[in-house]
């Protein structure tokens, strides 16, 4: 089991973690004023690089979302960020 | 002429005895004999029948490495497919060999082996596919696989797991492990040391040496105690199985408390491999009859158990470790020859039908003999190494695989090391501290002085006459690896997987190198170009009961339970699963759509106590709180009147339906929604997420309090009377249908909102959890005079389905948008962003052939439709699928039978007439609107 660091808990079991996405992950907001493409590649589409890696999580047990960033190959956690609500939008 | 017990030594006590019975024989061990040495001390040779041929196999080693002798234990304990080489034996086992049948000794499958030829590796790729492979394949799988289950044996008791941190973990209590531990104990750092034998001291407990003066066991027991004293760990029968991310190791103990297993989750600052290194067999025809034995494990037999491997030995070696084990053996009375290959003498065959009887070598000489004793070579335990992504080298001159460059954190010391004498041990020692960090300090003098490992390659060669096994317990020769390379299976994991090389529970511990060395041979490559393949967890098998520790039975999913389930079972509940939460279905004896039927009538006669507790109640609180609530969900709820309830939809970004409920309004800056009691946490999860994404969290709060309030519903055009009874003042004008309001109840504070799920008058009456039950009572008692029923929940979904109501997950499915619904308004009038918006305007959801939820009648007298039944229609000849009912049941409010379905075009065909098919039977129904009972709602104000 890998030790993710929630920022406002500390370092805990990956069991205890929830995958959101990519970071950033913009939503593409306009209704009819957004294209079909870019609604589908918002719903559809991860990046999943191999290697370095931004990504949204969610501490199950605080319900905070922050940024971790991490290696998919060695698995590697090398940051975990707070967010702010201003960051977003 | 077999192995036999000598008369004195061993570390074994002969003064208790011990009886088991093995394939129906009974058997006399001693206290400290596994059932191998007892089984060899007995002059049991045959002990298993092999694999695919059902060869006649003796007791290869002395280890986790054995090959053949695999057991199933029934009795004190009970095991299937268990190494006799390590199981202690006890009182009154009764131990069976497994493949063979009705016994190993003459097993009626040993014709098999005459036509070897004909399943030599890979077969089932090739035959048995006439007329069609499933024609042989359940005698051929019945074939397959050794020991056999058995349900009813001992119940296996739930096993310990255990978190720990240390600063050196030492894996390996032989003289490099226990050297190492006490080095690192004595710096002060905490330590665990792990060995998976039944006592510590691996090669000191077979071979002579002398360590700081003390002979090697004596210096093993004092080490122990040492490191004790510094208050370091030391776990025998505890295999370290595997390492994972994050520097986790994962070690499995036996029998650690009360015949309960445990397993250990360890985050060591360091890890120091001690694992020593197993023990290779040699190439000769006929090397695997019974008798032939690993010769560091025929040492160990004498040493350990007192067990002789037989009166006439031939040791057969390539290199200077195994011709000192032919010395020792000699030193000790043991009548040994020794067949050296650096001298040029190799052995050819064995002869012997189900027992060595001779050898012939290869200038055509015999031995006779009724032993032969195998060492051609070593091969360092480096699984966990490599786990961690460490790459092996290739040493030349040890003609093995070594470890290469160091894994930061990991460390690999003594025989581990490729260091195959004592004597060099201590050296190694003193580097894997080093690499750790680790201060070495005074090290132990040996006094043993040995040449330096000399070994001669002795691979098995193409061509070779006879049968030369290479993989014991899988059957795979020289032959078959010569056949995978004829076919072009070259690779090393080709090679494993076309001819199971390596593949067996023994997972090739004393032959993966000879089958590459051969594969090498004959692809004109050096054997670190064919490499290995690639190591996984669990070193050795691990019992599933480890792996789930006290998730099992009941603890496996836990069910939630209600705050007043005492109380439903006294009033004479049947409980069952629903959403994750153990609720009533129905009340009383007797079957259960009987029950619902007369709780549903009880419920539109006069009313109904019901238990909602599991309803969703998350608060949603904060000057933004309506503004988060109007992205949520689909419908408006920034609009809602303090004090007023409504019911909404929260779409997925798919604009999926995910959930359904009501929303309350409490003030302008505090709302409740609930939501389906299976989808809580997921909509708790989806309102967090918009909540810190798109909103600021210091202006709009989440807070979970389905669980801190039960909720008692009344429902019935009496339930009003049942409140006034109970104290309430209540009228319709300060308590519309879909209005809430906080008022006292007695001394009890509650919250009471008029919403129906029956489409009767009902009120949904919450108070603080702890007082469940006093609420429950009162209503219970109030409603007495008035016929109160209490319903379970098969009753509501009948009342529910009367009124077209939908139960998220059951009418709705994984593609249902809300138009599909009905459910029209939001999309043409919402002004701001929503959860899932883009997706109602993709051509998907605007396809004019959508499924509609609509309602079903049935038009003859076959009862209910079934749920699930498909709508069908014939176009252009196929049968074609329009939607499926989603909710049926006989209404007893109506007398008739109801159903609802999603069927294609639904809203455009009312009163059109379609056929309904089901398991080939074919039914008609009329589509009708899915209200079927008060589509005015009168009887929400009745």
């Amino acid at each position: 089991m890998q030790i993710f660091t929630c920022p406002f808990c500390g370092p805990r079991s990956e069991t205890e973690f929830h995958f959101v996405g990519d970071f950033p992950k913009p939503r593409p907001d306009g209704m009819a004023k957004v294209s079909a493409e870019t609604w589908s590649d918002y719903l559809h589409n991860q990046n999943n690089p191999k290697g370095a890696a931004s990504e949204l999580w969610m501490h199950m047990a605080c319900h905070e979302i922050f940024r971790m960033d991490r290696h998919t190959v060695t698995h590697e956690v090398t940051g975990s960020y707070a967010l702010s609500s201003e960051a977003q939008s | 002429m077999t192995a036999y017990r000598v008369a004195t030594g061993g570390l074994v006590d002969r003064s208790k005895t011990i009886r088991f019975t093995f394939d129906g024989k009974t058997v006399e061990a001693v206290e400290g004999d596994t059932i191998a040495s007892a089984l060899l001390a007995s002059g049991v040779s045959i002990v298993a029948r092999s694999f695919k041929y059902h060869r006649p196999r003796g007791v290869w080693g002395a280890g986790v490495e054995e090959p053949n002798a695999i057991v199933d234990v029934s009795g004190p304990v009970s095991l299937t497919n268990a190494r006799a080489t390590t199981v202690l034996a006890r009182n009154g086992m009764i131990v069976c060999s497994v493949n063979a049948a009705p016994t190993a000794v003459s097993d009626r499958n040993a014709f098999i082996d005459r036509f070897a030829r004909f399943i030599p590796a890979a077969f089932y790729y090739k035959t048995f596919m006439f007329p069609t492979w499933s024609l042989f394949e359940p005698s051929i799988r019945k074939m397959a696989g050794l020991g056999t289950i058995v349900p009813e044996g001992a119940a296996v008791p739930a096993a310990d797991q255990v978190n720990v941190g240390c600063d050196v973990l030492v894996v390996g209590a032989g003289p490099a492990g226990l050297l190492a531990a006490l080095r690192a104990a004595e710096t002060g750092c905490k330590v665990i040391l792990c060995d998976d034998g039944f006592a510590v001291g691996g090669s000191l407990l077979h071979r002579s040496c002398s360590i700081d003066g003390m002979d090697g066991r004596s210096w093993a027991d004092e080490t122990v105690a040492r490191l004790h004293a510094l208050g370091a760990s030391v776990l025998t029968r505890t295999t370290a199985f595997g390492i994972y991310d994050h520097g986790l190791v994962a070690l499995s103990q036996l029998d650690a408390v009360n015949g309960r297993d445990r397993l250990w989750r360890v985050r060591p600052g360091k890890v120091i491999l001690a694992t020593g290194a197993i023990e290779r067999s040699l190439p000769f025809a006929n090397n695997d009859r019974p008798g032939v034995m690993l010769a560091e494990a025929g040492l160990a037999y004498l040493k350990r158990y007192g067990v002789a491997p037989g009166r006439k030995v031939v040791v057969a070696t390539n290199n200077s470790v195994g011709k000192a084990t032919a010395d020792e053996l000699s030193a000790l009375g043991i009548s040994v020859t020794l067949v050296d290959s650096r001298n040029g003498s190799e052995i050819a065959t064995v002869n012997g039908a189900k027992h060595v009887e001779s050898v012939t070598l290869s200038d055509g000489s015999t031995i006779t003999c009724d032993a032969v004793l195998v060492s051609g070579g070593f091969t360092p335990t480096l699984h966990l190494y490599c786990q961690a992504k460490g790459k092996l080298t290739w040493d030349e001159t040890l003609q093995t695989f070594v470890a290469g460059a160091p894994v930061p954190g990991i460390s690999v010391a003594g025989a581990a090391a490729a260091c195959f004498d004592i004597a060099l041990v201590v050296d190694s020692v003193r580097l894997a501290l080093s690499q750790c960090e680790i201060d070495a300090g005074n090290t132990p003098a040996s006094a043993l002085s040995l040449p330096a490992f000399d070994i001669s390659p002795a691979w098995p060669k193409a061509g070779q006459s006879g049968r030369v096994w290479i993989d014991l317990q899988n059957d795979v020769t020289a032959k078959d690896i010569e056949l995978a390379a004829r076919e072009n299976f070259v690779s090393v994991e080709h090679l494993k997987r076309y001819t199971t090389l390596g593949m067996a529970t023994d997972q090739g511990k004393t032959s993966n190198l000879a089958g590459i060395a051969l594969m090498a041979s004959l692809t004109d490559r050096s054997i670190p170009e064919v490499g290995t393949t690639t190591y996984r967890p669990p070193f050795t098998p691990v019992p599933f009961t480890s792996l789930s520790g006290a998730r099992q039975e009941t603890m496996l999913n836990p069910p939630r339970r209600l705050a007043l389930e005492e109380v439903h079972r006294v009033m004479g509940a049947r409980l069952m699963e629903y959403g994750g939460w153990i609720r009533p279905s129905h009340y009383g004896e007797g079957p259960m759509e009987e029950a619902a039927q007369r709780e549903a009538l009880a419920a539109r006669e006069s009313v109904a106590i019901f238990d909602g507790s599991p309803l969703g109640k998350i608060e949603v609180v904060g000057p933004q709180a309506a503004e988060l609530l109007d992205f949520v969900f689909y419908n408006s709820m920034s609009s809602l009147k303090p004090g007023r309830c409504r019911y909404g939809l929260i779409l997925s970004e798919s604009g999926l339906v995910y959930d359904d409920g009501v929303v309350i309004r409490v003030d302008e800056n505090r709302f409740i929604v609930s939501c389906s009691s299976s989808h809580v946490a997921g909509v708790h999860t989806m309102l967090e997420s918009w909540r810190q994404d798109r909103f600021s969290t210091d202006k709009v709060f989440i807070h979970n309090a389905t669980t801190a309030y039960a909720t008692v519903t009344l429902s019935g055009p009496k339930s009003k009377a049942v409140l006034e009874a109970a104290g309430l003042v209540i009228d319709d004008a300060t308590l519309a249908h879909m209005t809430t309001s906080e008022v006292s109840l007695g001394d009890l504070a509650v919250r009471v909102t008029r919403v129906s799920f029956t489409g009767d008058r009902s009120y949904e009456v919450s108070v603080r959890a702890d007082q469940a039950e006093r609420l429950w009572q009162l209503l219970s008692e109030s409603g007495k005079p008035f016929g109160i029923a209490p319903i379970g929940m098969e009753a509501l979904l009948i009342l529910r389905a009367e009124k077209g109501y939908i139960v998220i997950g059951k009418d709705t499915d994984g593609t249902t948008l809300p138009m599909d619904l009905g459910m029209n308004g939001p999309l043409k009038s919402k002004r701001v962003e929503f959860s899932g918006n883009r997706s109602l305007l993709t051509a998907e959801a605007t396809r004019p052939d959508r499924p509609n939820f609509i309602g079903l009648e049935v038009m003859d007298d076959g009862g209910p439709f079934a749920p699930g039944a498909h709508g069908i229609e014939m176009t252009e000849g196929r049968l074609r699928s329009l939607g499926y009912i989603t909710s049926s049941y006989h209404s007893p409010t109506l007398n008739k039978p109801i159903a609802l379905a999603l069927i294609e075009r639904g809203y455009s065909r009312i009163g059109d007439i379609i056929e309904v098919q089901h398991l080939g039977a074919r039914r008609r129904a009329r589509i009708c609107a899915p209200c079927v009972f008060d589509p005015e709602g009168d009887r929400l104000n009745g």
